[in-house]
């Protein structure tokens, strides 16, 4: 057995069925080896970038370690921006990467780049295979890294003259790990929770603030049940967006500078701030090192470095997410002095909920169009949301049920959606998976329509086109000396582009369409592209 | 200020990389470097001074841990330390001032270890204001060239990392 061999025989270790690559040169070898392999299917993207966004989308609804292959030097550089992504969003993700033979490393070759240390400072951890031996190792040791402790991309890169070195003697993959430095704790300290059920019982204002950590841990049931028990109001952060049904009495909804106000009075008015799974970066709190003056804050996460890293904390927990809301659970701590506290919340909640819109005539109202198309969507859908004015609007009234709301939250790619999308409906073909871009997000990959034509893919994409860079157009208006370079001229019409990959499209010119509109897209066979006509001065605050 | 981390890390390719890439991104200024294998070949010990400015060295600690070869990190308190650093001068020294140099060179505990008819080379291990107070008295007889290891340290007593 060969390199190549044992790489793609350790792939199906881990248990691996679906990869997304772009084939090149110095990954022939491990091509053809999958190609003698059955039982992992392989989706031909059309930038390599979005490997690392499918494979995304794929691990956050299969739960399983995502894995894309790309070749060496320009293959391995624009597969760094789907890197970055998942390494901000802590995605788990196994990314392979082809490289120039061992012997001729470090003399600017052909497609040669020095991938490890291009990456370096957003991957969980790299390796450059010198020794075929060491493969089964490697890759055992890659997964364990990207699907544990804080998940997280591991990038594996690999000589060609390594993929084809025969190895010593049979192949045999590793039963465990032996990692000295690396041993997450799961269980969060037990006199810490005890002081954490104490605060909760003596708070007066209490908040759960629960970030895309509590998803990764699949703790959404448990933070149900604690939430419940306790009491708590609870806001999330972008990432946690659809834990909580949109109508639960207890969710006070997304937290930011884009977030919903009641969601920001209900921190910025808080006694007791419970953290859980979030960073509390820029967009979520402003002035977070300001906050533990107002209130006590209370930080779980199962990645020490990011306790006391944004604010400063009384009562800090390093643990698993579902471990530490087991944990609380089992004292079963209820805030009964919040009573006020929930009811003022609740009512703010309730009216932002039912509020008006700014309405435009002649165009349709994107806020609106979320609220219904939200309310239209099957209990468990998956939606796929870009980044820019339309990934607020979804964030801010998109309405959940018991689906998924998956975007870039922590680097913000434009361009996400799709491909997260393709990577979604792959991992669950019966679920309905919806992206929603904008004009500007979605000509960063509509290149990626292929693979829904290819895998035949029901994939429903609802586009906001307002013609502009809408969310920086925003900011330059309000912030700065006007508009400039963002509106999208050259833009072609997207329906002769859905036309051309044989997929079906409508446009809703307002909001007395959206019904039909919407009723016609999600009853349609197949993909479908429903193009919204938004006015380009269509703010994130309409 | 000045602050000393031991950090035991697995002995491969890439490790004092990924180290320092990650003093660099957070805005800390290595001051001092050592790294040497350690009893275990597998493991190697980095001891680094960094200059934290204002900002919270505990941040660099929990980065640090986070990276996949770090076995063990520890920061050293001044006063709990023993820290070594080992210096090679070399002065002017003619026949008329090699006397002079000498009588600082054994007051010091120094050694001489090279000698030509224009200049002569000393060795002194010690700690870092030992050596500051060395480098200050050659430096009248002109210093042609000088070399420090970076400081390597220990804990005072039993303790260990």
């Amino acid at each position: 057995m060969n390199g190549a061999e044992a790489l793609i025989a350790s792939l199906k270790e881990e248990q691996v069925t679906q990869m997304f690559g772009y084939a090149g040169a110095t990954i022939c070898s491990l091509v053809d080896s999958l190609s003698q392999t059955e039982g992992i299917a392989y989706t031909l993207v059309r930038t390599e970038q979005n490997a690392g966004h499918m494979a995304s989308g794929y691990s956050r609804i299969s739960g399983k370690t995502g894995v894309c292959m790309v070749t060496s030097g320009p293959g391995a550089t624009n597969l760094i921006t789907g890197i970055a992504t998942a390494y901000m969003d802590s995605i788990p993700m196994v990314a392979i990467t082809g490289q120039v033979p061992s012997h001729l490393l470090g003399r600017d070759i052909f497609q040669e780049v020095d991938i490890t240390g291009a990456v370096a400072p957003f991957i969980k951890h790299s390796y450059l295979v010198k020794d075929p031996n060491e493969i089964p190792r490697i890759v055992k040791e890659a997964f364990h890294l990207a699907s544990t402790g804080r998940p997280g991309p591991v990038l594996i890169d690999v000589p060609t003259d390594v993929q084809v070195q025969e190895l010593n003697g049979p192949f045999v993959y590793p039963e465990a790990v032996g990692l000295r430095g690396y041993k997450p704790s799961n269980k969060g300290n037990d006199l810490q929770i005890k002081r954490i059920a104490d605060a909760i019982q003596e708070a007066k204002r209490p908040v759960l603030f629960a970030g895309g950590g509590v998803r990764l841990a699949d703790a959404q049931q448990d933070l149900m049940d604690f939430a419940t028990t306790a009491n708590l109001p609870v806001v999330t952060s972008m990432m946690a967006q659809a834990l909580l049904p949109t109508g639960h009495p207890l969710n006070i909804g997304m937290l930011g500078a884009h977030g919903n106000p009641c969601a920001n009075h209900a921190v910025a008015s808080a006694d007791l701030l419970i953290m859980i799974g979030c960073r509390a970066a820029d967009r979520a709190i402003p002035n977070p090192d300001e906050m533990h003056k107002r209130m006590t804050i209370v930080h779980i996460d199962i990645d020490p470095a990011e306790i006391g890293k944004n604010m400063r904390v009384a009562l800090p927990v390093v643990g698993h997410a579902k471990t530490v809301l087991q944990q609380l659970s089992a004292l079963a701590p209820a805030a009964t002095h919040a009573d006020a506290f929930r009811k003022e919340l609740q009512e703010i909640r309730t009216k932002e909920l039912t509020r008006d819109f700014v309405k435009r005539e002649g165009y349709v109202s994107p806020p609106l169009a979320m609220r219904l198309l939200g309310s239209k969507l099957d209990t468990d859908a998956i939606t796929c949301v870009d980044v820019g004015q339309n990934q607020l609007w979804a964030g801010k009234h998109l309405p959940h049920k018991q689906g998924r709301f998956l975007t870039s939250g922590g680097l913000g790619t434009m361009g996400y959606a799709l491909p997260c999308a393709v990577g979604a409906k792959i991992a669950a073909p019966n679920r309905q998976v919806v992206a929603i871009c904008g004009d500007g997000s979605f000509q960063m990959s509509m290149n990626e329509l292929s693979a829904l034509v290819a895998g035949n893919l029901d994939v429903k994409i609802f586009m906001l086109q307002n013609h502009v860079l809408g969310l920086v157009n925003q900011i330059q208006n309000s912030a700065y000396s006007g508009a400039f370079g963002v509106a999208l001229d050259g833009s072609p019409d997207f329906q002769t582009i859905a036309k051309a990959y044989g997929i079906s499209s409508a446009i809703v010119t307002d909001d007395a369409g959206l019904d039909a509109a919407f009723d016609t897209m999600l009853s349609s066979k197949g993909s479908y592209l429903l193009i919204a006509n938004v006015h380009p001065d269509a703010t994130t605050n309409d | 200020m000045r602050q000393t981390i031991s950090i035991l890390v697995e002995n491969r390719a890439g490790v004092l990389n990924r180290i320092t890439g990650l003093f660099s991104r957070r805005a800390f200024n290595i001051e001092s470097l050592a790294v040497s294998v350690t009893d275990d070949e597998d493991i190697s010990r980095i001891t680094i001074i960094a200059d934290n400015g204002n900002s919270v060295l505990e941040q660099v600690e929990k980065q640090l841990n986070k990276l996949v070869e770090v076995i063990k990190v520890r920061t050293l308190e001044d006063d709990a330390i023993i820290g070594r650093e080992l210096i090679l001068i070399k002065v002017n020294a003619t026949p008329q001032n090699r006397q002079e140099i000498l009588t600082i060179a054994e007051i010091m505990g120094a050694k001489v270890c090279d000698i030509s008819p224009t200049t002569m080379t000393l060795e002194l291990s010690a700690n870092t204001e030992k050596l500051a107070t060395f480098e200050g008295l050659l430096k009248p007889f002109h210093i042609i060239e000088e070399v420090r290891t970076g400081m390597i340290a220990v804990q005072k007593g039993s303790g260990k990392i």
